[in-house]
């Protein structure tokens, strides 16, 4: 409880009384006296927020404040919620200030992966920057995974990174590592704070950075002095970075040229990407579709941006995509590609993919344009705005009997497996989560289990279905559910998880315990690295070279040991009761192992470096 | 398949450590080739200029110039081979004189190439010669004849002609 400490307030550096603030000046609850060293006020209502008013008031009376504290202040500017980090020598000055924040929460995590696979899972559900926070050498190399995830799939992420004493910097000091090397090619941008002086400026920037444009991280490595140095605090107003002017508006003749292509298409489809929801787009997108009326491809990394429980969704393209989206690929007149990128695992060989289209790239970054597929029409810009401006140009396409043949594929080539008997079936338990969970937000890991979530599960909503798309890191689904629990805090959070790729985060189990977070935990177990068994049954001559996962333990004992509800199931009927249960445990996470059929394949399937045309069908 | 091509690029960065890194790594990264560098502060003391020589088909020009755009400490690129622009290089090469015809030799053709003696010894000489890469690659070629003990080269600077930037 704050209580008036002092009716008049003195400068530090003159010892004058600065009459102005008379009155308004309110000491800080005791607990940041010790860590602040009684210096700091809190300032009444004056300007709004106390927060406000902290820089202006400190600075006017000369009072200085460490580098560490500045950062902490800059990341509340910012409405930093959450900081996942995992403590060390060089960021002790960061975790002591963040000790008794209560503004900006840190999440202690197990395992620096962990740290920035939630910063990132927080990220993608709410929009907003994910950070995460780390030591130095290990604990930066440690982060390193999840930054390069998040930058294969644009998100925006700051993240902090402990730095030897500057003067050590270059010597191999202990825990010493060039992390701005490290990160180079992994990172939107990076800084290396030297003095204290840098670090409003730099925080400043790097949210800004992070979070427009084509979203990414951002690295800010803080060396130690610099946290510990004390300087006056100034947090800019605005952000102007003159190398840094992202274009948003789209050329208005390119996309009137984009509105006559469309107008003219016979057999049009439009291909969404992970760039429309990370655009905030899937309003425009769906006004699109549905006025249009042209069928839709939404990809992994789009999922959601349009419904997929809609007759014009042609599901998912790609490797393990619909054949209706390969067949339309293949055949289509023009396509119109919106925040995404004609990414290998799309395409196929691309000399066969899409030979007779006309294509139309709507995207915020140049020089994912044309950098696979040459483009007729290009158009740079922010999906939202571009979508807005070309919805007032387009009308409903006079395309029947392409629809029809979509209609068509979509009927006959549905996906689809085989029950086999007593076994649990993997792509029946995803049906079964759909089933009961349709609301909840997804987390898939990698592998057959992502691909079975992103085919049976049909996502309604942008930002329900989180993945590692890009990258394809094992290990992400776990703490990035736990960032996705935080950020939306009432919805459910369903993890689908693989037996591989659970065990490579599993520590992370304990935090979401610690906070008692709800989530739903769901492994896919074929006892397996299952994609990988799948390529060397199809394509090494089934030589099962380091896949065999039956020596993993039992996951729920193992999770009952960590202190979670940890349930087993093994039989086709137990899957929906299990489902059921787990719905009623609400007051911390709840793992179930399910035991599937080991042998299971992911079809259809466009084995790598084949034409989209030559999908595997699976059953016939 | 488009033809290959020679292009020079004017890269205007923030002065700032680090940054050739930046654009370094980029072509490393991305299997882009650099085939001479060339790096400058401006008369704008916080700004420095990268004249960059590359070479690849349209596309690969094209991924060049957007991935240098996107690069957050680059200012401004310009390809300069768009338009008709000016272009130098700098050599300096010593040269072996042990016996003194030979020396009149040397400095005779470093007359036709316009070349400054900027150091003399009894045994040696050091020319200074500006030029396009054709004119130095000539220069170079006679020079080798007498015996070259060291060479220096700078990477190309360039500009385009007129009054615009
Ligand atoms: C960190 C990492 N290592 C290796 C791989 C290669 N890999 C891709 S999928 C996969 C198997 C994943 O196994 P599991 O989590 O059990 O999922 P399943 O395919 O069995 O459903 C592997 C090893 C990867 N994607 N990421
Ligand atoms: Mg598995």
């Amino acid at each position: 409880m704050p209580v008036i400490a002092s009716q008049k307030c003195f400068s530090l550096k003159t010892g004058k009384e600065l009459e102005w603030y008379h009155g308004k000046v309110i000491l800080c609850p005791p607990s940041r006296l010790q860590s602040w060293n009684e210096k700091v006020f809190y300032f009444q209502q004056t300007y709004g927020t106390a927060e406000c008013a902290l820089g202006p008031f400190m600075r006017e009376i000369g009072m200085e404040l460490s580098g560490a504290r500045i950062l902490v202040d800059c990341l509340k500017r910012e409405g930093v919620e959450y900081i996942f980090g995992v403590n060390g020598g060089a960021a002790m000055p960061i975790f002591d200030a963040l000790y008794d924040e209560t503004e900006v929460k840190l999440i202690p995590m197990r395992h620096e992966q962990g740290a920035s696979h939630a910063a990132d899972g927080y990220a993608r559900v709410t929009g907003k920057v994910g950070v995460a926070l780390a030591t130095s050498g290990p604990g930066a190399t440690n982060l390193v995974t999840g930054i390069a995830t998040a930058y294969m799939d644009s998100i925006p992420m700051v993240a902090i990174t402990g730095q030897v004493l500057t003067d050590f910097i270059g010597s191999d000091a202990f825990q010493e590592c060039d992390v701005i090397g490290v990160t180079r090619p992994i990172c939107k941008h990076s800084y290396l704070i030297k003095s204290c002086d840098e670090v409003a400026d730099v925080v400043a920037e790097a949210f800004h950075i992070a979070s427009t444009g084509k979203p990414g991280p951002v690295i800010i490595d803080i060396a130690k002095d610099a946290q510990k140095n004390e300087t006056l605090f100034q947090y800019p107003e605005t952000v102007d970075i003159r190398s840094y002017k992202p274009q948003v508006n789209g050329d208005p003749a390119q996309i009137a040229k984009a509105a006559a292509l469309i107008k003219e298409a016979k057999c049009p489809m439009l291909y969404a990407g992970g760039g429309v929801v990370l655009a905030n787009a899937s309003e425009e997108l769906r006004e699109l579709t549905l006025k249009t009326q042209i069928p839709i491809t939404v990809t992994l990394m789009g999922l959601g941006a349009f419904p997929e429980t809609h007759p014009l969704a042609m599901q998912m393209p790609g490797m393990h995509g619909s054949c209706c989206a390969n067949y339309a690929f293949t055949d289509a007149d023009l396509i119109v590609a919106i925040g995404a990128r004609f990414d290998d695992r799309v395409t196929g060989d691309l000399d066969k993919f899409a030979p007779n289209a006309k294509k139309i790239h709507i995207d915020i970054d140049a020089s994912c344009i044309g950098k696979n597929v040459p483009v007729d029409v290009p158009i740079v810009g922010d999906a939202k705005n571009v979508l807005t401006e070309l919805n007032k140009l387009v009308d409903t396409a006079d395309i029947d009997p392409w629809r029809n043949q979509i209609q068509e594929w979509k009927q006959k080539y549905p996906f689809e497996y085989e029950q086999k008997a007593n076994k649990v079936m993997p792509q029946y338990v995803i049906e079964q989560i759909y089933e009961h969970y349709s609301d909840a937000i997804v987390v898939a890991d990698v592998g057959q289990h992502q691909m079975w979530a992103a085919q049976y599960f049909k996502f309604t909503e942008p930002r329900q279905w989180l993945n590692s798309g890009g990258l394809g890191t094992m290990g992400f689904s776990l703490p990035a559910a736990i960032g996705a629990q935080l950020g939306c805090p009432d919805k459910t959070v369903v993890n689908i998880n693989g037996d591989g790729s659970y065990i490579m985060t599993i520590q992370e189990l304990v935090p979401a315990i610690t906070m008692k977070l709800p989530l739903k935990i769901f492994i896919i177990n074929n006892m397996y690295l299952g994609m990988v068994r799948q390529w060397q049954e199809l394509f090494h001559n089934k030589r099962y070279s380091a896949v065999d996962y039956h020596d993993n333990p039992d996951f729920a004992l193992l999770a009952q040991a960590f202190g979670a509800t940890g349930l087993r199931v093994e039989h086709p009927e137990d899957v929906e009761p299990a489902l059921l249960k787990a719905k009623g445990i609400n007051d911390g996470p709840v793992v179930i192992d399910f035991i599937v059929d080991e042998d299971e394949n992911v079809f259809p399937m466009v084995p790598a470096g084949a034409g989209l045309g030559d999908v595997i069908r699976g059953l016939s | 398949m488009s033809k290959e091509k020679r292009h020079i690029f004017s890269v205007l960065v923030e002065n700032r450590f680090g940054v050739l890194a930046r654009v370094a790594g980029l072509f490393s990264g991305r299997g882009f080739n650099i085939d001479s560098l060339n790096v400058a502060e401006t008369h704008d003391e916080s700004i420095s200029q990268i004249t960059l020589v590359t070479h690849g088909d349209a596309q690969i020009i094209e991924q060049i110039y957007q991935h240098l755009n996107r690069l957050i400490d680059v200012i401004e690129v310009t390809d300069l081979s768009t338009g008709t622009h000016v272009e130098r290089e700098l050599v300096l090469i010593k040269v072996a004189t042990d016996d003194p015809q030979k020396r009149t030799e040397i400095l005779q053709v470093a007359e036709v190439f316009r070349g400054r003696v900027i150091d003399m010894k009894p045994a040696s000489l050091v020319l200074e010669i500006t030029g396009d890469e054709g004119k130095l690659k000539a220069a170079i070629d006679i020079f080798s004849t007498y015996g070259v003990i060291e060479l220096a080269r700078t990477g190309k600077i360039a500009m385009m002609r007129g009054a615009t930037k």
